[in-house]
């Protein structure tokens, strides 16, 4: 009897092989989103109109030096305490606004020597040329997160209703508005202007003297 | 006796199963090859800063800058901060146009929310971004994105 030949070697356990790879891939394979600061650019404006004059009091100033040193209302501040004193400056409620209105939202000192009114507040921040960029961001954020803490609090005191479950009530509401961005939600549209209103963002940025 | 025998006789082989892996790797490569994860290859050093207040970035809209010093394989160009646009380093002057081609190659109808994304590394001068943003004022691209990495609230 002639001997048998080797049996074949058993190759179906490389299909399960060929998936487990294709699994790992595709469970790894994480395509990294970029996060970062949405800022607004102001458009170039060449006509010669006079700015209106702001009043001291509406303005912070925020200066970082070369040497990464910053200087908040003339006095030197340290980064970590740059937040809170934004959101004091901002949520201060001094006075009226344009249209006469007294902040009734503001939950600050009401400080005569501070700012008026959320809608007139301006941060202003100049640094110099050879500040670094790292520098620049973090007093960037600082100042942005001022501005969302302050959104957040008015979101949570008008619409914690809608959302009882979320612990941000503002960023609940951008990322449900996020989600639904093929279908527009006129109301939550809506709710996203009122608190942006109660807060505008009024950030300038002064351009670094040329040297 | 013989009806058993017969059956055993006539049943079909298994089928083989020999080529399911190579479909199934012929898969996994179509996947990997069509997957393009091009990023533009660096040419400076982008160490990116940290934020905590950070939004995601649609990247159908984006257009990138990079900015930095040469790397270690670029010494050739010195050590000053650089602007990179897609493969090539382009001078301040050249911004401008190269944001209009950038918008161009975009889809029609989001070409009017482009948003530029920047790259920056951490230890540039921020004097180098102002001068970025002044041309991006120029070219009318006024929304932008410093790209940093997502750090948590304290």
């Amino acid at each position: 009897m002639a001997k048998r030949a080797a049996p074949e070697v058993n190759a179906g356990s490389m299909a399960d092989i060929a998936f487990l790879l294709l699994i790992f891939f595709l469970v790894t394979t994480t395509i990294e989103k970029d996060k970062g600061l949405l800022r607004s650019l102001p458009p170039i404006d060449d006509s010669e109109v006079t700015p209106p004059i702001i009043k001291q009091k509406n303005l912070f100033t925020v200066l970082i030096n070369r040497h990464n040193q910053l200087l908040v209302e003339d006095e030197e501040m340290q980064l970590k305490d740059l937040r809170q004193a934004a959101v004091e400056f901002l949520d201060n409620g001094g006075g009226t606004n344009a249209a006469g209105e007294t902040c009734t939202y503001c939950k600050g000192k009401k400080d005569e020597s501070s700012s008026d009114h959320p809608d007139k507040a301006i941060i202003s921040m100049k640094h110099d040329r050879e500040t670094t960029y790292e520098k620049y961001m973090d007093v960037q954020n600082e100042l942005v997160a001022a501005y969302n803490i302050l959104r957040e609090r008015e979101a949570t005191r008008l619409y914690k209703k809608y959302y009882p479950n979320a612990e941000k009530v503002f960023t609940a509401m951008l990322e449900e508005k996020e989600k639904n961005q093929f279908s527009k939600d006129e109301v939550l549209n809506e709710r996203i202007e009122t608190i942006k209103n109660l807060f505008p963002m009024k950030l300038s940025e002064a351009e670094p003297d040329k040297d | 006796m013989s009806k058993f025998r017969k059956k055993e006789k006539g049943e079909l082989p298994a089928i083989s199963t020999a080529s399911l892996p190579d479909i199934v790797f012929m898969l996994l490569f179509f996947f990997m090859v069509a997957t393009v994860m091009r990023d533009s290859s660096l040419m400076i050093e982008n160490r990116l800063p940290s934020a905590d207040q950070v939004e995601k970035l649609k990247k159908d809209r984006t257009i990138f800058i990079y900015a930095g010093k040469p790397s270690s394989q670029y010494k050739q160009f010195g050590v000053e901060p650089r602007i990179q646009f897609n493969d090539a380093f382009i001078g301040l002057e050249d911004v401008q146009s190269s944001i209009y081609q950038g918008i161009s190659e975009m889809n029609e109808e989001l070409q009017s929310k482009v948003v530029v994304g920047l790259k920056v590394d951490k230890d540039t001068n921020a004097g180098l971004v102002s001068d970025i943003k002044q041309e991006l004022r120029k070219a009318n691209a006024l929304k932008v994105m410093y790209i940093a990495n997502a750090r948590k609230d304290e």
